[in-house]
């Protein structure tokens, strides 16, 4: 599995897990489908992006520096969505968001291949 | 008149010494001496550089051959061979600069650092074992540690040589298993002790009384030093689960820690909502 796909589908699982938590605050329970899908797309867009660098950038540390600013920036954007009722809830996305990036950042830094590289000969 | 012990050593080493008339090199002093000859330092005139000079016995003299078979970085090269004046043969190589790994073992030199050595050791077995060669006197004395961190291994036996006590094979036969069980004894020897159980248990595996229980050959050593280096189970060791969990847990260190940092902050947000 290439880094990229291993950045998809893990951010997919743990977006839909973070999305799922939200089970946990009463008042959002009635949008728990959109938040869960919202979620995973949050997540795989961190993972793709995570992914992407990883294939050019072999550093665990950095790999985790740049998925959780990937992850708080979706978050952010997510997070300035106001719900139906006119609520944002910055503090309970972002953080979240903040630290499910480093984990797919750090997952694409670790697992997954290196693309093969290729030789140009005229 | 009293001859004191000091004198008559002195005696004695100019009695040994080896007439090298009409050879390029003069003697300096002994450096080594082992059950197949004595090695000394030497001055290559031709040249002007410092070289060991081995002078064995004529019945190891083949020796000489059987290391220049083995082109590998951890075998020291041989310049060249001949036979001196009073019939005994001698050959000429690199002068190494370091410590015999006896005296590195026992110095300050971590456990990465002694795995390194362990493992050129191995390598070099598993060259010479299959170019046939097989050491049959592989011990620590036997070992040089460069001062650049290169590792040698010397002193290639022949037929005659039977090895050292202490890490020699029970078994009479000597084939490529009785040097690796010599490499067992070498790594005990070279690791500090008490030591992880999973290098314990490598060492122990070499050391098997039955060969066919010890490794089947240096490579299969090295893979199980490999996976011992990334952390994952040795062939050598069926772990207890306690051992395996300490083992997940500090290979995927970094991971557990982000789990439990996104715990906390879930853990903390509920609360504040809560409260």
């Amino acid at each position: 599995m290439n880094k990229i796909l291993v950045g998809v589908v893990f951010g997919l699982v743990l977006g839909a897990i973070d999305g799922a938590t939200a089970w946990f605050t009463p008042d959002v329970r009635p949008m728990m489908t959109g938040i869960m899908v919202g979620s995973s797309i949050k997540g795989m867009i961190v993972g793709l992006l995570s992914g992407w660098f990883a294939r050019k950038v072999q550093s665990t540390k950095w790999g985790i520096v740049v998925g959780a600013a990937l992850g708080l920036l979706f978050a952010f954007l997510v997070a300035a969505m106001p719900s139906p009722g006119g609520k944002h809830y910055y503090l309970e996305i972002m953080l979240p968001g903040f630290v499910v990036g480093a984990i797919i950042g750090f997952l694409t830094q670790r697992l997954g291949t290196q693309p093969r590289s290729t030789t140009l000969s005229r | 008149m009293d001859l004191n012990d000091s004198v008559l050593d002195h005696l004695r080493a100019i009695g040994d010494a080896p007439d090298l008339e009409g050879t390029r090199y003069v003697l300096e002093q002994e450096i080594g001496r082992g059950g197949m000859g004595v090695v000394y330092a030497a001055h290559d005139r031709d040249l002007d550089r410092r070289v060991a000079l081995k002078v064995l016995d004529v019945a190891f003299a083949g020796e000489a051959r059987l290391i220049a078979r083995l082109e590998h970085p951890a075998v020291v090269p041989i310049y060249e061979s001949g036979v001196l004046s009073d019939g005994r043969s001698y050959y000429a190589m690199k002068l190494i600069a370091g410590e015999r790994l006896d005296r590195y073992a026992a110095g300050t030199a971590s456990q990465a650092e002694r795995i390194r050595v362990i493992r050129r050791i191995a390598e070099v077995l598993a060259f010479a074992h299959s170019e046939g060669v097989i050491h049959r006197d592989l011990k620590p004395q036997n070992v040089m540690v460069g001062e650049f961190g290169e590792v040698y291994v010397m002193d290639w036996g022949v037929e005659a040589i039977r090895g050292t006590a202490a890490y020699r094979a029970p078994e009479s036969q000597t084939d490529a298993r009785s040097d690796i069980y010599s490499l067992g004894a070498l790594m005990q020897a070279v690791l500090p002790a008490p030591g992880s159980p999973a290098l314990q248990a490598i060492a122990a595996k070499c050391m098997r009384t039955v060969p066919a229980e010890r490794y089947p050959s240096a490579t299969a050593f090295l893979a199980d030093i490999d996976r011992f280096e990334a952390g994952e189970r040795v062939e050598a060791w069926s772990e207890p689960l306690w051992h395996r969990v300490q083992r997940f847990a500090s290979r995927n260190s970094i991971l557990l820690w982000l789990l439990a940092a996104y715990a906390a902050v879930k853990f903390v947000i509920f609360f504040l909502r809560a409260f």
